[in-house]
């Protein structure tokens, strides 16, 4: 624990901790472009030069100086000052005078620390350089003349993205930073080096002169793209969600998002439902809400017990609370959330969760994945691997071979190696202080058994570890399971029931030929398959548009936000409950959305606190013999949901970077 | 004057073969087995009492430097000798020789030296440039393992040791110690942060010492001869004998071996047959290759030519690249064209060489020609104290230093430029507006 004085303030900080760490300790503020807590450090922007004592008698870069007893760091003399103003007046010189065009404009570093460190007047006449443009993909617009060579980003691919496809070329004044050939940076990930860019010179493409930072209103809301919970911050202006970027949370996605989650919100606006519909000869015609309401009540009125109500992916809990009451009304318990036929064990929750929690898996020496393509079914934690990875652990991988950024051994695709282990791996376990075992949602309906095994087998459960996990690609699955949308033999069970009145909560996965028999009224946002099925159609909020609880795969329960106003005449989903359950004679017992939270909280008392729900550890016994390849649900990383079925930029990436088509871009 | 028998490099103009008949008969690889038979610790102890300094420019002594690696390498993290032949300082041609002319010296030190600080093998990283050095050197090496002076039970001493040539690919920067390091390793030749020094994290972050060729090379005869015969020559703390490699307005200009600390006329009069036109025609020399200030001839005439004399005079030794210029040189002119070595060399890795080295260049030109702002002198200045000290590696320093040299010598000079092109005479006075 190294004790050292910054400008005469004494501060003692963790051994290895750098210069420029205590002096944030000690609460001076370090300037800086190309050092980034979670990137390696490159001390090449020398915009942290301190003065320290003893050392040499010239300033040092303080990110890559290691704290030491006994140091005398400044940061307020002469020295510094010069040397930062010095500094400053280099980036500039070749840094060209076009902030009032650039979208990083009211958030950009060189901007706010040269009005703090500048020195306010340039004595550069030459002329300036000018860099080409660099295609970098359809999410990372580039204006490389901006560029500052800080090299964030090329070490973010390296590091983080596991992608080595973004460099510097050249030398000197010509050094340029460019994607590989100029093709576009095949990652998820991608979208990041945007808010790593300390410049403008990479932007975010689809947000290309919307707006201006400070005209937006920032929401705080959780992300429905996949089961990970990312913690994200909508940016709005008037009726409209402009951009998401994802906020600090150290448990869940540290400071990343990846590209569906940045770039999904322009499918908000398009292909949305603004008024009901109802079917009439074969054809969906608008409606007004009674009207609507009056040809459900038509059907609820002969159909008995047979009501069921079917989940999507991306409701939150409060929606999925107020149907299972409406339908619990007449009778029925025919939930399901699975809707694509999963079917697994759900007695025990903690049996389903992700375990080691998200960020508990960087600890782990030993990783199994079972039928999990990680990298599209949950990026962010495959970044987590990626980094346990880089601690020294061993990760092998059943299932069909692909390409998760990092090195794993792939020990085939039969679910029958879970109980025939190959040596290598059964070895490598049998040392594994911590070992992990992470189940995919391609061997979870066939694998659930014999992976669980494995948890006994493998002792995976041990003192402060719990090393079984299972990975969701629904943001909505475990708010559901703790709700009680699970049939023991998943929606086959529904099917088999043959319920007269069928609602589908945002449903588009469903295979809607098995429900011919059924009303299917579609209660959701976007005109996507389910709307295309449906018989009455509902118009409600996105996740943008209401508040909600939703649970990640860890059985984290987080709070969402509304960002905006629905389109239209489209409602909040658990109002449109709310008054359809009047109409049919069974009034919901709840008023305002705090009525339906706390209504819910009194029935599952966890999804009233946020923060992991701690289902405890009970696995289910089952049948521990399994067969059969596996395959990974997730075909198009970018086109799971309906959102980002509508949105202009996921399909663009779709094409080009799942389906290799190449655009030609036009010429400005 | 160094007499002929206490010359190291007795073949360094090329009088003989270069190959491992004719160096076994000057004297190389003699009983080198003896000479590793003294012990590891005894060799870097001598070669610290032998007062060696390094040889590539910043004359730190050697032994010391050795004395920093591991006593006991591990075997996942053997210890590396890292030689750097990659000597692209204008001026500097010391190396080009040695490797050309006596490569066994330069094995048979990288042996002995590799031998002394524990290392499993030597990397020589050869400038890319010198095809035909380097041609040598490949042959030099395979002649010593062919005769079992390098590789396994190297000498016969039981000790495995190898050495390898790399060749560089022409890029200046490659000679900064960590840059060479990235370069071996296949990447981007960019200087790295220090801390870690490469004593500690190094080649394949193993450790690592980097020596000049001439630093390695004399080792061998140093052991030989003693450390008291090399210590006898040179002032305290600037011992031993020197390549020094003069060019310029000298009648001939050469590659010469002389003891440290000789004066700089007695240097350029038995070696050089005096500057071009006389004593009096001398301008300003440039001692210790492009990247150390010039000094004007006033000063350098009875300046002793080593590491302390030159620092004295606001220079430095270098690599002792003696670059001489007589009064027909456009000394603006000499030294923009310096600049713009070091703007076209800088790796652009940090801020300030990476726009510092343009910018200072593009001043430089303009005081070139004259088409400047007297008042541009002092940014000028200033910029350049902007840049040095504030870099990664010490190129921004040596881009620096030749602009501050010249302005602290020759600022007349610019400044009766610009007012010539300005219209000659003095600047009219202003009238104040009323």
């Amino acid at each position: 624990m190294p004790k050292l004085t910054v400008d005469g303030i004494e501060v003692e900080v963790p051994q290895g901790a750098t210069v420029l760490q205590a002096c944030e300790a000690a609460g001076k503020e370090i300037p800086r472009f190309c050092y980034h807590e979670r990137l390696s450090i490159a001390g090449n922007c020398r915009m942290c030069l301190v003065e320290v004592k003893p050392g040499p008698p010239k300033p040092q870069a303080s990110c890559a100086l290691p704290a030491a007893d006994n140091q005398e760091v400044r940061t307020d003399s002469a020295m510094v000052k010069a040397a930062r103003e010095g500094v400053m007046e280099f980036l500039l010189i070749n840094h060209p005078l076009d902030c009032p065009i650039c979208d990083q404009g009211g958030e950009c570093d060189l901007q706010d620390q040269t009005m703090a460190y500048g020195r306010g007047m340039s004595r550069y006449t030459e002329n300036k350089r000018a860099v080409t443009e660099k295609y970098m993909g359809p999410i990372v617009k580039t204006v490389m003349t901006r560029c500052i060579q800080c090299t964030r980003c090329v070490r973010f691919a390296e590091e983080v993205a596991g992608v080595e496809e973004i460099g510097a070329i050249y030398r000197g004044e010509n050094m340029q930073i460019t994607s590989y050939l100029e093709k576009a940076v095949t990652s998820e990930l991608s979208g990041n080096v945007v808010d790593l860019c300390p410049v403008g010179a990479l932007t975010s493409k689809p947000y290309a002169f919307e707006a201006r930072p400070w005209e937006l209103k920032k929401t705080l809301a959780i992300d429905v793209m996949d089961a990970v919970g990312t913690n994200i911050r909508l940016d709005s202006r008037g009726r409209q969600v402009l951009r998401a970027l994802p906020r600090v949370n150290e448990d869940v996605n540290e400071e990343w998002a990846h590209d569906k989650t940045r770039h999904h919100v322009d499918g908000l606006v398009r292909r949305r439902l603004d008024k009901p519909y109802v079917r009439r000869d074969g054809r969906l015609v608008p409606a007004s809400w009674d009207e609507a309401f009056a040809a459900i009540a038509e059907v609820a009125a002969t159909a008995g017990s047979g009501v069921a109500a079917i989940a999507g992916d991306m409701v939150d809990c409060e929606t999925m609370f107020a149907a299972k009451k409406l339908v619990e009304g007449f009778g029925s318990s025919l939930l399901e959330g699975r809707q694509t036929g999963l079917a697994y064990d759900v007695r025990d929750l903690g049996a389903v969760a992700f375990n080691t929690t998200i960020v508990g898996i960087e600890d782990a020496d030993v990783i199994l994945l079972v039928g999990s393509n990680l990298r599209w079914e949950a990026p962010l934690i495959n970044t987590r691997v990626r980094k346990a990875l880089k601690k020294g652990a061993k990760v092998f991988a059943i299932g069909p071979e692909v390409d998760l950024t990092y090195k794993a051994t792939w020990l085939g695709n039969d679910l029958s190696l879970l109980g025939d282990l190959p040596s290598v791996a059964a070895n490598a376990f049998e040392k594994a202080e911590r070992p992990a075992v992470v189940v995919g949602p391609g061997a979870l309906k066939h694998g659930q058994g014999a992976a669980l095994a494995l948890a006994t087998l493998l002792n995976l459960v041990r003192e402060g570890w719990n090393g079984f996990n299972v990975v969701h690609t629904a943001a909505a699955r475990m708010g559901g399971l703790m709700l009680g949308y699970a049939q023991p033999g998943g929606i086959a069970d529904i099917v088999a029931a043959a319920p007269k009145l069928a609602f589908f909560l945002g449903a588009d996965e469903v295979d809607f030929e098995a429900f011919a028999g059924s009303f299917k009224v579609y209660v959701g946002h976007h005109g996507d398959m389910g709307a295309h099925h449906a018989d009455v159609i509902l118009p409600a909020a996105s996740y943008a548009e209401k508040p909600g609880t939703y649970v990640n795969l860890e059985g984290r329960v987080q709070f969402s936000e509304r960002a905006v106003f629905a389109p239209g005449d489209a409602r909040d989903d658990w109002s449109i409950l709310r008054a359809l359950s009047d109409v049919l004679g069974r009034p919901l017992p709840f008023d305002d959305f705090a009525g339906v939270r706390r209504a819910m909280i009194a029935e599952v008392p966890a999804l009233g606190r946020e923060g992991l729900a701690g289902y405890g550890w009970n696995p289910p016994s089952l049948g521990t013999q399994a067969s059969g390849e596996i395959a990974y649900p997730v075909a198009d990383f970018y086109l799971t949901n309906a959102i980002c079925r509508a949105s202009p930029t996921m399909q663009r990436c779709s094409a080009e970077l799942v389906h290799g088509e190449d655009f030609a871009e036009a010429a400005e | 004057m160094l007499a002929d028998k206490d010359r190291i490099f007795t073949n360094v103009y090329g009088y003989q073969p270069w190959n491992l008949d004719a160096a076994m008969r000057r004297g190389d690889w003699d009983a080198t087995k003896k000479l590793m038979e003294i012990g590891q610790d005894a060799i870097i102890d001598r070669v610290k009492a032998s007062g060696l300094r390094g040889r590539g420019g910043a004359g730190f002594p050697t032994g010391v430097k050795w004395g920093f690696m591991p006593k006991e390498p591990k075997p996942e993290r053997p210890n590396f000798l890292v030689i750097n032949a990659d000597e692209s300082e204008p001026g500097s041609c010391k190396d080009r020789e040695i490797i050309r002319h006596d490569p066994h010296k330069l094995i048979e030190g990288a042996l002995i030296a590799g031998f002394a600080m524990r290392a499993r093998a030597a990397y020589i990283y050869i400038r890319g440039e010198y095809i035909r050095e380097a041609e040598t050197l490949f042959a030099a090496i395979a002649e010593a393992y062919a005769k079992g002076l390098i590789g396994k039970n190297a000498c016969g001493s039981g000790y495995d040791f190898d050495v390898f040539a790399h060749r560089g690919a022409g890029a200046y920067i490659c000679g900064e110690e960590t840059a060479m390091l990235e370069s071996l390793e296949g990447k981007k030749g960019q200087p790295r942060l220090k801390p870690p020094f490469p004593a500690g994290a190094g080649l394949y972050g193993c450790p690592t010492t980097v020596n000049n060729v001439e630093s390695i090379a004399v080792v061998p005869t140093i052991l030989r001869r003693s450390p008291e015969w090399f210590s006898s020559f040179g002032r305290e703390n600037n011992k031993g004998t020197k390549l020094f490699q003069i060019s310029g307005h000298v009648e001939k200009p050469c590659v010469v071996e002389e003891a440290m600390s000789i004066p700089f006329r007695e240097l350029i009069e038995k070696h050089c047959g005096g500057i071009r036109g006389g004593w009096d025609n001398l301008l300003a020399v440039i001692p210790g290759g492009s990247s150390v200030p010039l000094v004007p001839a006033s000063q350098i005439i009875d300046a002793p030519m080593d590491f302390d004399g030159l620092k004295e005079v606001g220079s430095g030794l270098g690599t002792a690249a003696v670059i001489v210029m007589d009064k027909s040189t456009d000394i603006v002119r000499a030294i923009s064209r310096i600049s713009y070595f070091y703007k076209h060399e800088s790796c652009g890795q940090c801020t300030p060489c990476r726009e510092g080295t343009g910018w200072m260049w593009r001043v430089m030109e303009r005081m070139r020609t004259g088409d400047a702002d007297i008042s541009e002198i002092d940014t000028l200045h200033q910029v350049t104290k902007q840049v040095e000290g504030h870099t990664i590696c010490a190129l921004g320093d040596a881009a620096a230093w030749p602009i501050q040299g010249l302005i602290r010598h020759f600022r007349p000079e610019m400044e009766r430029r610009i007012r010539e092109k300005q219209g000659g005479g003095v600047a009219p006075m202003q009238e104040a507006a009323e």
